[in-house]
């Protein structure tokens, strides 16, 4: 069998990532399809701190249950500590059904990060 | 390993003779008592009753054979054993709130003492007048100062305070002294020159320890993280977040292995070979084996029967101590290689670590 020599790159894009009609839609919707973790998110839109609450609070409910845990296992120790804040923000303003969600997502969070990161939530000086 | 327990008070601070023969522990109040060793048992021999306020610090010079103790009432003393009874010296250390912790330096001619009046106490005994003076470092510490530990070479002293801030300070002084030679950390060390300070630790600095050498400084800090900095990498810091509770103690064992204790109840060993290398090795602390597979038919029926329940519970925690661990010590070996170190803790008792290098 010959080698494919040529490059099969192109089998990996998301065609339907670029279409046109979808590029006007929220960060929300975008996460449905690939998952983004809170990290990358908000990093996006640090400058605005109660949208950056807002809007990582609806991709957080947005995942489904299944999805949390490799999520959470995507992210590095900084990652998981800036998801713990996020989470622990959630709680005190909770949005129809947030709270069992994010319920969801701090046992996971929990399983990686320990006691450690939640202690970390409480002693930040930076607040989310 | 071994575990005594000392009653059911918490355990502020502790410290040991030069021949390990004797402890002097404060039971969380304002006494300081000194049990002597007898075979397997601690028999209470002294009762030191001067202090007015809780004790919060203890610290018993091998050479010269002196207790400094310190506590909330704003004093410190220096104690000395004549004729078989220890005498208190008052120390004027001139602070106006509660004295926090209190370090003899590894010559014993000063100790200092931090407090809660945002200072650091440097105290030494003039000959002529026959009492202890005391020098204020001030600047620029923001908050209580938690712990204090000196450098091998009697003139550099870590603090950690509650300002978030961990500092270096020299505490030179010219009456007693010679001039210092230059370390890694610096070279002009006039008293009070700020050597290192790195601010934003995360949380209030609980404890700190110079390895053995000096050339590293390594504390714990309230937001569950360990760090360490190097004077020989331009004073590179290392943090390690790690996912316990907070550590309140931290030890070197050896020049490069570091033992920190805290909320868990149990010591925690970790590694620093250099910038970026800090790792947490292991839990040192023997499992508590479990019981629950060899109870008896016989027992599950008599659990049912007293006390409603259909398995053994066990409330205790699965390491040795109970709660929180306060303070940490060497017991035997140098400092470059610590053979026992001793802990004591919230829940009244005192454990014997073994350490395998």
């Amino acid at each position: 069998m010959a080698k494919n020599t040529l490059s099969s790159r192109f089998r990996k894009v998301d065609i339907d990532e670029f279409d046109e009609n979808k590029f006007v839609d929220d960060h929300d919707e975008a996460a449905d399809q690939q998952g983004p973790d809170a990290v990358e998110v908000d990093n996006l839109i640090r400058q605005y701190p109660l949208i950056a609450q807002t809007v990582v609070l609806r991709v957080l409910t947005s995942f489904r249950s299944s999805d949390i845990e490799p999520a959470v296992k995507s992210l590095d120790k900084n990652g998981v500590d800036l998801l713990m804040k996020y989470i622990y923000k959630g709680f005190e303003r909770p949005v129809e059904n947030s709270s069992a969600i994010l319920l969801q997502w701090h046992e996971k969070a929990f399983a990686i990060g320990g006691l450690g990161s939640i202690v970390r939530v409480m002693t930040a000086r930076k607040t989310v | 390993m071994s575990l005594y327990s000392f009653g059911l008070e918490p355990l502020s601070c502790h410290a040991w003779s030069k021949d390990r023969t004797q402890i002097a522990i404060s039971p969380n109040s304002n006494e300081v008592h000194i049990y002597q060793k007898k075979e397997k048992e601690w028999i209470k021999i002294h009762e030191l009753t001067e202090h007015s306020g809780r004790i919060t610090g203890i610290d018993w010079a091998p050479e010269s054979n002196r207790i400094v103790t310190c506590a909330s009432d704003r004093n410190a003393y220096v104690w000395t054993l004549k004729d078989g009874v220890w005498k208190p010296t008052l120390v004027l250390v001139r602070i106006n709130r509660a004295a926090t912790c209190v370090k003899w330096s590894p010559l014993e001619n000063k100790f200092a003492l931090g407090s809660g009046a945002k200072l650091i106490s440097v105290c030494y005994f003039e000959k002529e007048n026959d009492w202890w003076l005391s020098k204020h470092i001030k600047k620029p510490i923001n908050s209580t100062v938690l712990s204090l530990d000196w450098h091998p070479n009697n003139m550099l002293l870590a603090a950690g305070s509650a300002d978030l801030n961990c500092r270096i300070f020299s505490a030179y002084i010219k009456d007693i002294e010679d001039r210092p030679g230059p370390t890694p950390w610096g070279s002009k060390m006039p008293f009070g020159e700020l050597l290192l300070e790195y601010k934003e630790c995360g949380g209030w600095v609980h404890s700190v320890c110079f390895s053995p050498s000096g050339d590293a400084l390594a504390w714990v800090s309230h937001n569950s993280a360990i760090s360490v900095a190097d004077a020989t990498k331009g004073k590179e810091v290392t943090q390690l977040t790690t996912g316990h509770l907070p550590l309140l103690s931290i030890l070197y064992v050896s020049e490069t292995e570091i033992v920190a204790a805290g909320h868990d109840c149990c010591p925690y060993q970790f590694s620093y070979k250099g910038p970026g290398c800090l790792e947490f090795v292991k839990k040192v602390d023997i499992p508590k084996q479990s019981s629950k597979g060899n109870m008896s038919a016989m027992q599950h029926f008599r659990n049912l029967d007293k006390k409603a329940i259909t398995e053994e519970e066990d409330t205790d925690l699965g390491s040795l101590h109970q709660n929180s661990i306060t303070q940490l010590c060497i017991l035997e070996g140098l400092k470059a290689k610590v053979v026992k170190f001793s802990s004591v803790a919230l829940d009244g008792a005192m454990v014997v670590w073994d350490f395998k290098h």
